[in-house]
């Protein structure tokens, strides 16, 4: 196939690896904020909430801004980092992992802490009424109870990751061979007027996607 | 010895404020709906914070509001049927029933699983979910769940209110052998009075948050300490219950 050169390969290969360590990052942390949001009444809980929503609404361009002011070299955080290693993350296959990451939190969130929120709270009384602690709660019977909708949250948070474009492109440029994900390479190839590999790219990223969220559908449904 | 409980919250504009004590054998906490009865329970349990006050079993204290004494609920040795039993939807009936068992060593778990199996009679079923029983069942797997580790004291909150009369018969049979064979002190829950006479050793009546009369349930019903428990009390007459001898309702 000529279309499959080396290029179209590497982003395929960058966009599912980014996709796959940001979507391991979502899971991990929404399902602890999202539990923390279900469950807990704290100061600040509205403020986290709408900081963790915020990603869902912006623009992309907006999310990766405030990121590159965080992350960048002279960033609030990225300055410290540099000074201390010499390292940045901006213009990395990590940035690419920070911007999926932080743009498909919000719908692990969502969606977990929904399924959380639908377990019934007796459920959790009986299992501390019959000695289980907070931890050993969550495990045995909130996660447990709430796993479809974690299922669900991770499959989007996975496509959107896949398709993360504006963020990513603030935050970790466009370098061929280095950060060009598939919608990187896609909009490159389209300004470039290269149609042909575009289009095969396109198709390609829509297969992708479609066949994961085809097949989770299938496993949640049996 | 037994449960001492003294208790005030405000909720909402709603007051409790009871005191009553709970010796071995069946204590009925018995009213109208909204009256406090498994507000209190929840307080028992830890599951809710009372304002103050104290809750006594056996000479451990649960909860003491002047002391500032609050035992979690996971560490008060009590067992709770919830009104809608809570049983996991997605653990077996043997699952449910063990993870009642705490901490206790693998073969000892086993053995206590298998006696109150059979002491509930629910060989056969160990396998099924609880969405695959009867109402009954379900009720035997709660109590044999709630009394796996050994409570000092067993809560029931309207356990049999949800179920057909000749299994409530059936429960309220078994619920007098958990009474001979665990010899704790058992509350329970009801706004039915026929159910609050046939298995009361102790009535304990509330009305709008406060304890109104406590005694045996002859006395409560033969001498109603004022109008309201007379009215609360009324349809165990008229549902033609067989009243201890030398009792009457005027």
């Amino acid at each position: 196939m000529r279309y499959l050169d080396d290029s179209v390969l590497f982003s395929l290969r960058l966009s599912l690896q980014v996709a796959a360590v940001s979507t391991v990052l979502v899971a991990v942390s929404g399902i602890g904020i999202a539990y923390v949001l279900a469950r807990k009444d704290f100061r600040g809980r509205g403020l986290l909430d709408m900081m963790v929503t915020l990603p869902l609404v912006l623009p992309p361009t907006v999310t990766g801004y405030y990121l590159v002011m965080l992350f960048g070299r002279n960033g609030l955080i990225g300055r410290y980092l540099y000074e201390l290693t010499g390292w940045s993350i901006m213009f990395t296959w990590y940035a690419a992992v920070l911007a999926s990451y932080v743009v498909a939190l919000p719908l692990m969130i969502k969606t977990a802490r929904a399924a959380m929120e639908s377990v019934d709270p007796n459920l959790v009384n009986a299992s501390y009424s019959l000695g289980h602690s907070e931890a050993e709660t969550f495990f045995r019977v909130v996660l447990p109870l709430s796993r479809r909708g974690i299922i669900a949250g991770t499959v989007l948070s996975f496509a959107r990751a896949l398709g993360e474009f504006g963020a990513t492109l603030m935050l970790a440029g466009n370098i061929p061979g280095r950060t060009d994900t598939m919608p990187i390479a896609i909009y490159t190839l389209a300004s470039s007027g290269e149609w042909t590999a575009a289009n095969f790219m396109v198709l390609l990223l829509t297969l992708v996607s479609g066949f994961f969220i085809y097949t989770t559908n299938r496993a949640r449904a049996v | 010895m037994g449960l001492t409980v003294d208790l005030q919250k405000e909720v909402k504009g709603f007051t409790l404020d009871v005191s009553w004590r709970a010796e071995d054998g069946i204590t009925v906490l018995f009213g109208y709906s909204g009256s406090g009865k498994s507000m209190t329970l929840q307080m028992i349990a830890g599951l809710m914070r009372p304002d103050s006050g104290s809750i006594r079993l056996n000479g451990g204290v649960l909860f003491d509001g002047s002391h500032g004494v609050d035992i979690p609920p996971q560490r008060r040795p009590l067992g709770y049927v919830f009104q809608d039993l809570a049983l996991f939807p997605h653990m077996t009936v043997r699952e449910n029933i063990l993870y009642g068992a705490g901490r206790l060593c693998r073969d000892e778990r086993r053995v206590r699983a298998e006696e109150l199996i059979r002491l509930f009679r629910l060989g056969g079923i160990e396998g099924s979910l609880p969405s695959e029983i009867s109402g009954g069942q379900r009720q035997r797997v709660a109590l044999a769940r709630a009394l796996i580790r050994r409570p000092e004291a067993l809560l029931l909150d309207e356990p049999f209110s949800a179920l057909d009369n000749p299994i409530r018969v059936e429960m309220r049979r078994l619920l007098s052998r958990i009474r001979e064979d665990f010899g704790i002190p058992i509350v329970l829950v009801t706004h039915d009075i026929i159910e609050a006479c046939t298995l009361a050793d102790r009535i304990v009546v509330y009305a709008g948050g406060r304890v109104r009369q406590a005694g045996p349930p002859g006395e409560v019903l033969g001498n109603p300490a004022g109008p309201d428990v007379e009215m609360l009390v009324s349809a165990a007459g008229t549902a033609g219950l067989q009243l201890p001898a030398g009792l009457h309702l005027n």
